[in-house]
């Protein structure tokens, strides 16, 4: 759980101020609905992770949104191949703002021991990645570390991240179109 | 599902009264195929007419890999295999290596391994069978079978240090014999592990919704089962006992007392119930095993292909030579085509390698049972509902990493 | 249970003329044949009532380039279960034409196999019912698993060639 002191709140009698943006990054952070694209062996370590021993759901990730359009946080989880990329990218594409990935073991990051000619040499080539967990296939602990990190940024981040100049530019350089943007200024 | 009749009014689906069916994408991505698969299925309101699968969405290219490799930096290939029993794949591949340069395995290591194996395919299908759970809406099925399936993947951290792409072993044996703590935790789980499994089990066998979705669910004849070259718990379903721990022993599997178990149907029920009825009887082999533990060496006295314990390398000449040698890649290999198979989690796990006496195998080839069974599905599913044909899937164990190589 | 030789004798009573080698290999019988009655002999060794190699265990290919003439082969793995033993077939197919009979029409089992072979190497099937590719994508050019062809991806640059053996 975050704690309220991380949120430089300033206290008065009977109040307590805050900027909306951190009550909101609070609120979002604990609970983040992940997509488990899960492919190969990371998929299984990521099954552990949610089992009875590691519980993810005590992170306030309970429900897996298997809906694309539902969910926050993308976790890619083993290889993808070059067959399956665009498959990927449409993934990332149908989830609605905001929306962050985590790339879970050495495959989805960098292609891993794998440096074949069926290979993706890492999602990041595809579509924007926020954190990246090594290991091949990463324990659960690691897997849990990633998420925490993504907490952090989730927790950080202003609201309108996704109106911004570095956002719009960061994801025309992976041809994805920012329409949502348009329409609400 | 074609005609719906509704306070007297009768009237049809929009579908069936084009002429057309509705067509469904199952997959890539999808929360019941567990893996990426792609079934394109033609439907009529619930029924399946047809259906297409497209796969190959995480090939690796495993085969060509393994023709740039050394032989022992192949064994962490044949891990990303079957990732749900990594250790069978591993020793299948350590098997058909020492196959062809014919060396002499000791009885204890060959026990230790069988150990291992056992537990990978007690590992696989826990996997397998509490994934049908959750398919027809049983989490807890889920979770139940994990919190066990920790404890064996603590024994192999104990054996190998890794929990799920294992590595375990050498050519030629284990890199050490099991360690105290190994033991301690093999007799505890030998001691508390039939308990929870019967709790597991219990869950499910009997219960009535559980039977009720999958009995007749995904069946398939032994006859179709054969000529589809089906091999595993998925052929055992359908009345055939074939098993290569049997047939064509390996490992000293013929010193063991066990029973093949059969299904009748070929549906995902008998599916289950043979995947079932396996766990407790590699149980009954690990316990053989660990209670006539030979005694003797864990390794094979082949230095050629076995690396040397670090503190020999640093003191003694030999030793250095046949580091440098492995790690380079320079022993000399025989030449010749050897086919060694396992009894994978899966059935008949192969591995058809050619030798040119190079560094690497000129030619690996895997036989992958997902790959060649997975093609029945179609026809399995082919006048079923849409929930039996996920049933269907799971059951079948389709684990994509096999199937796609 | 029949031994090697007895199984050679019986294959060379009916199709002796078909068979260009035998040999026995790590203790599995390895027969070369000629690729025209591949299907024939395939389809007689199911029916024999003696050998009834009943179940095709795999099917794959490989490449063998300096070898002019026999540069793509064939295997084909067949397990007897009433007799307990396996049998490899190999064909060798010329890298002009290599075009050989499909035996879906034996083995079901034999479609996909068919198709991974096509889809790495290239050896066509002749009345394979749907011969496209399998695993990799439709849009791929060649054929990867041919030796002349490298492994790794094109598109890396972090590599340094020095540090990698290339």
């Amino acid at each position: 759980m975050g704690k309220i002191e991380d949120l430089e709140v300033i206290n008065g009698e009977g109040y307590q101020l805050t900027t909306l943006d951190k009550a909101i990054g609070l609120a979002r952070a604990n609970s983040v609905w992940p997509l488990p694209f899960a492919t190969s062996c990371c998929g299984i370590e990521f099954m552990a992770t949610m089992g009875s021993a590691y519980d993810l759901s005590r992170f306030g990730m309970e429900r897996l949104s298997f809906s694309p359009r539902q969910a926050d946080l993308l976790i890619v989880a083993g290889t993808i191949s070059k067959k399956l990329g665009p498959v990927l990218k449409q993934v990332y594409e149908q989830m609605s703002e905001p929306k962050w990935v985590l790339s879970v073991g050495a495959c989805a990051s960098s292609g891993g021991i794998f440096d074949t000619y069926s290979v993706l040499q890492g999602i990041d080539r595809i579509i924007p990645v926020d954190v990246y967990v090594p290991g091949c296939p990463p324990r659960p602990e690691q897997i849990i570390d990633g998420v925490m990190n993504i907490h952090k940024l989730v927790k950080h981040e202003s609201s309108r991240r996704r109106y911004s100049d570095e956002y719009k530019h960061l994801l025309s350089n992976y041809d994805i179109e920012t329409k949502e943007s348009e329409d609400v200024k | 599902m074609s005609e719906i009749t509704d306070n007297n009014v009768s009237y049809k689906s929009k579908e069936t009264i084009d002429g057309n069916y509705a067509t469904i994408n199952f997959g890539p991505t999808h929360p019941a195929t567990h893996g990426i698969f792609q079934n394109v299925l033609k439907v009529d309101g619930e029924k399946i007419i047809s259906s297409e699968q497209t796969v190959g969405y995480i090939h690796r290219a495993f085969e060509k890999l393994a023709e740039r490799r050394p032989f022992n930096q192949i064994t962490p290939i044949t891990d990303r295999l079957n990732y749900c029993s990594s250790p069978i794949n591993n020793m299948g591949w350590h098997m058909t290596v020492e196959k062809l340069i014919q060396a002499e395995i000791p009885k204890r290591a060959q026990y230790m391994r069988v150990i291992i194996m056992e537990l990978a395919r007690i590992a696989d299908h826990l996997i397998c069978n509490s994934v049908i759970g959750v398919d027809t809406g049983a989490l807890t099925s889920f979770f139940y079978p994990f919190s066990e399936r920790e404890k064996i993947y603590e024994m192999y951290e104990e054996v190998c240090g890794a929990r799920l792409t294992t590595n375990i072993g050498r050519i030629g044996g284990f890199e050490r014999d099991f360690s105290p703590v190994f033991h301690e935790k093999l007799k505890s789980f030998l001691k508390t592990f039939p308990k929870a499994f019967e709790e597991f089990n219990s869950m499910l066998e009997r219960n009535r919704i559980f039977m009720d979705r999958t009995k007749g669910a995904g069946p398939i004849s032994a006859e179709r089962a054969l000529n589809y070259s089906f091999v595993g718990p998925n052929l055992r379903a359908a009345g055939v006992d074939y098993d290569v721990r049997v047939m064509q022993p390996y490992s000293s599997y013929e010193d063991f007392d066990f029973i093949i178990p059969v299904g009748v149907n070929g549906d995902t029920y008998d599916r289950f119930m043979v995947r079932q009825e396996e766990v407790r009887q590699s149980l009954r082999i690990i316990e053989q095993a660990y209670n006539n533990l030979p005694e003797g060496s864990y390794k094979a006295d082949i230095p050629e292909f076995y690396l040397p314990p670090k503190e020999e390398v640093y003191n003694n000449m030999e030793a250095l030579i046949y580091h440098f040698k492995i790690v380079m890649g320079e022993t000399e290999v025989p030449v010749g085509e050897v086919y060694h198979s396992v009894e994978g989690g899966n059935g008949e796990l192969g591995y058809y390698l050619i030798s040119d006496g190079g560094r690497s195998p000129y030619r690996l080839q895997f036989r992958r049972p997902c790959f060649i069974y997975y093609q029945a599905y179609p026809e399995m599913i082919t006048g079923m509902t849409l929930s039996d044909a996920v049933l269907t899937l799971s059951s079948m164990n389709v684990i994509a990493g096999e199937l796609d190589a | 249970m029949l031994n090697n030789e007895a199984i050679l004798n019986r294959i060379n009573e009916n199709y002796g003329s078909e068979v260009v080698i035998s040999e026995e290999n790590f203790g599995i019988l390895t027969i070369e044949i000629k690729a025209e009655k591949t299907h024939e002999i395939i389809s007689w060794l199911k029916r024999d009532e003696v050998l009834e190699c009943s179940f095709l265990t795999l099917l794959g290919g490989v490449h063998y380039p300096d070898d002019k003439g026999r540069e793509f082969a064939v295997v084909y793995h067949l397990h007897s279960w009433t007799n307990n033993f396996r049998l490899r077939l190999k064909v060798f197919l010329p890298s002009e034409n290599p075009s050989i009979k499909s035996i879906v029409d034996i083995y079901n089992g034999a479609n996909w196999m068919e198709r991974e072979t096509y889809d790495f190497f290239g050896i066509n099937f002749e009345g394979h019912p749907d011969l496209r590719r399998i695993l990799n994508m439709d849009s791929m050019d060649y054929f990867p698993m041919r030796k002349e062809h490298v492994l790794e991806d094109a598109t890396r640059e972090d590599k340094d060639d020095r540090f990698f053996g290339r």
